[in-house]
């Protein structure tokens, strides 16, 4: 393994601000795998310390095939996740909003730039990303339709689904739609939860990266056992919004099948614990996304449901 | 008369509610209209007194009202009583999520609501105020898409500067574009700074709207001369400063004045050591229409723009 540092500023007050990369194997660059950019994307820093483990073992017993680099960055955002944050410290903004970055323009601007300079150029690129609305997640693959599928690739990972959807306005500034420009067959990665640690779905989105790397042949090993992934599209799935806002009680867990009517969840009075509305499903199928907040605002989406087939 | 435009109940006791104010003749939609938007970024704050000064002035001199003003001093209300810019709980830029889906989360409604509530408008002006790191010139901004419909109007607001820039994927999803992509004329004005109320700007801007409210017809009172504003459509024209040190920025030059190529715009400076880390000089000849004002700046933290210009004649 080798340690380097992909881009680094300085502060006033504060330690350098780094980004650092670790490589494995020697020659092309095959594999580029990214994790967070926001500070509150625990979980996706976690998966990546996780996958450098096996990589570090992988490379010892020399199961990486020869002419194969693979490159982990598990934090382009130290700064924000050193104190919390979720954006950058100072100003706010997103660095995956600042794609594909400008060398002479703002701090984060500058960042975007500095790392897409250093994960561009690799065949695959992987990002464990999260959602902007808080919730846990069935496991899976995410594509934006920008005239660039492989959902065949997609499916090397072995996870329950892929799911795909049309770019919207600011996708354009993100890291994977610019991998995609840019040649890099880019896929995001959703595990189950960001801000808190799940050893489970971490586990299972190491299984799938390597998966993904032994049927591309850029490692050696008997593989995993995993998914027929399901393809679904983002709009096919069913959102469930609640008409009123208040306290979320919810029993139910990403994966669960449910049968349509079923009881899912409660918003109740924060006073008096009436109910406010009971949450049944409007389908039969699988749970896909939960909130995972004690509150709810009206007609934001608490669950998202997959109809069965 | 006030009217919720839009409300949303809260988990806890509470609604959330946008509102507006309609002046008009006969209390309805009469004549042309002109609605005056601001407070989507809870951080600034210009518009609030631009809003007050209009809605006084009308209510001084009723009988010159020959159309509708209806005036929205706060679509993010959450984030102006909570010192917050975006939507708070939400953490999301209102400004990045026009035009919304009526059956969408409570942020995407309430952005439907709004562009519902504004289609119609004879014109639209959306007051911002930079954010809280720097003071702008008095200016309104102008997408390239809309140049031609919009400069002309434009050029009525009393503003100096009036900067079309180039279209961008990421703007689509503001308010203004929007708007504009369906027939409803909106300008955005940016002036001041974040945080702050400076009044001599917002008097400007004020005379700028009734100016503009002759001219379609809404108003009939006296209105004073406007400025002839600086246009620019040329992206080379305009010159970024963004820090190459990170430190603390101490400006010399203050916003709307025009520098010579070399001249100090500021410094960053190393309190601990006492040094100066960068000497910030203007590259060219020209208006300086943005200044940092918050001192922090992290290595490309934007400390001016510089128009390339030279000194008009009586300024």
């Amino acid at each position: 393994m080798e340690k380097k540092v992909l881009f680094e500023i300085e502060s006033l007050y504060r330690d350098n601000f780094r980004v650092t990369g670790l490589t494995f194997g020697k020659g092309e660059k095959s594999l580029c795998i990214l994790g967070n950019t926001r500070g509150n994307e625990y979980q996706q820093v976690y998966i990546c310390s996780q996958l450098v483990k096996k990589l570090k073992e992988l490379e010892a017993k020399g199961r990486i095939v020869k002419g194969h680099e693979i490159m982990v960055v598990p934090s382009a955002n130290p700064y924000s996740m050193n104190i919390e944050k979720r954006f950058w410290p100072t100003d706010n903004t997103d660095i995956n909003r600042m794609f594909p970055g400008y060398h002479l323009g703002e701090t984060t601007q500058r960042i975007a730039a500095g790392v897409f300079n250093a994960v561009q150029d690799y065949e695959y690129g992987i990002q464990f990303t999260s959602f902007y609305m808080p919730g846990d997640f069935t496991p899976h693959v995410r594509i934006m339709k920008t005239g660039m599928e492989y959902i065949k690739t997609a499916e090397k990972f072995g996870l329950p689904y892929i799911v795909t959807r049309s770019p919207r306005p600011y996708d354009t500034t993100t890291l994977n739609y610019n991998w995609q420009i840019w040649d890099t067959k880019a896929f995001s990665l959703y595990s189950t939860t960001t801000e808190r640690i799940d050893e489970e779905s971490a586990e299972r989105m190491v299984e799938a990266v390597m998966n993904f790397m032994i049927e591309e042949g850029i490692i050696v090993g008997r593989g995993y056992r995993g998914y027929h992934s399901q393809v679904v599209d983002d709009s096919s799935m069913v959102a469930v919004r609640p008409y009123s806002a208040g306290m979320f009680r919810c029993g139910i867990k990403v994966s669960q099948r449910v049968l349509k009517g079923q009881e899912l969840a409660y918003i109740t009075d924060p006073y008096d614990g009436s109910v406010r509305e009971k949450i049944v499903a409007p389908v039969t199928g699988t749970v896909f996304f939960v909130h995972n907040r004690p509150m709810t605002y009206a007609n934001t989406a608490v669950l998202k449901i997959v109809p069965a087939e | 008369m006030v009217e919720t435009i839009a409300s949303a109940g809260l988990p806890v006791d509470e609604k959330l509610e946008i509102k507006k104010s309609r002046f008009s003749p006969d209390g309805k939609n009469c004549g042309k209209r002109i609605s005056i938007v601001t407070g989507i970024h809870g951080d600034e704050l210009e518009g609030q007194y631009v809003c007050y000064e209009v809605a006084r002035r009308i209510q001084e001199h009723p009988e010159y009202l020959t159309g509708t003003v209806d005036i929205y001093p706060a679509m993010n209300p959450l984030g102006i009583d909570s010192i917050t810019r975006g939507i708070p709980a939400f953490d999301l830029d209102m400004n990045r999520i026009f035009p919304g889906t009526r059956d969408g989360a409570m942020t995407e409604y309430l952005a439907a609501e709004i562009i519902r509530e504004l289609m119609g408008s004879d014109l639209c002006i959306d007051i911002h105020a930079s954010n809280i790191y720097l003071t702008e010139l008095p200016q309104i901004r102008i997408n390239e898409l809309n140049e031609k419909e919009l400069v002309p109007l434009a050029k009525e607001a009393n503003v100096d500067f009036v900067w079309v820039h180039g279209a961008s994927t990421v703007l689509e999803s503001t308010l203004a574009y929007s708007l504009n992509s369906r027939g409803v004329p909106t300008l955005v004005v940016e002036m001041g700074v974040g945080m702050r109320i400076t009044r001599s700007i917002g008097d400007q801007l004020v005379e700028g709207i009734f100016n503009l409210m002759k001219k379609l017809d809404i108003w009939c009172g006296e209105t004073v001369p406007v400025r002839e504003p600086i246009i620019s459509s040329d992206p080379e024209e305009v010159l970024f400063l963004n820090a190459a040190r990170s430190g603390i920025f101490v400006k010399d030059a203050e916003h709307n004045t025009y520098l010579k190529k070399g001249d100090s715009v500021g410094k960053v400076i190393d309190p601990l050591t006492g040094t100066i880390l960068e000497d910030v000089v203007s590259p060219e000849d020209g208006l300086l229409f943005t200044i940092r004002e918050y001192p922090v700046v992290d290595e490309g933290s934007l400390m001016a723009r510089i128009l390339k210009t030279q000194e008009r004649q009586g300024e």
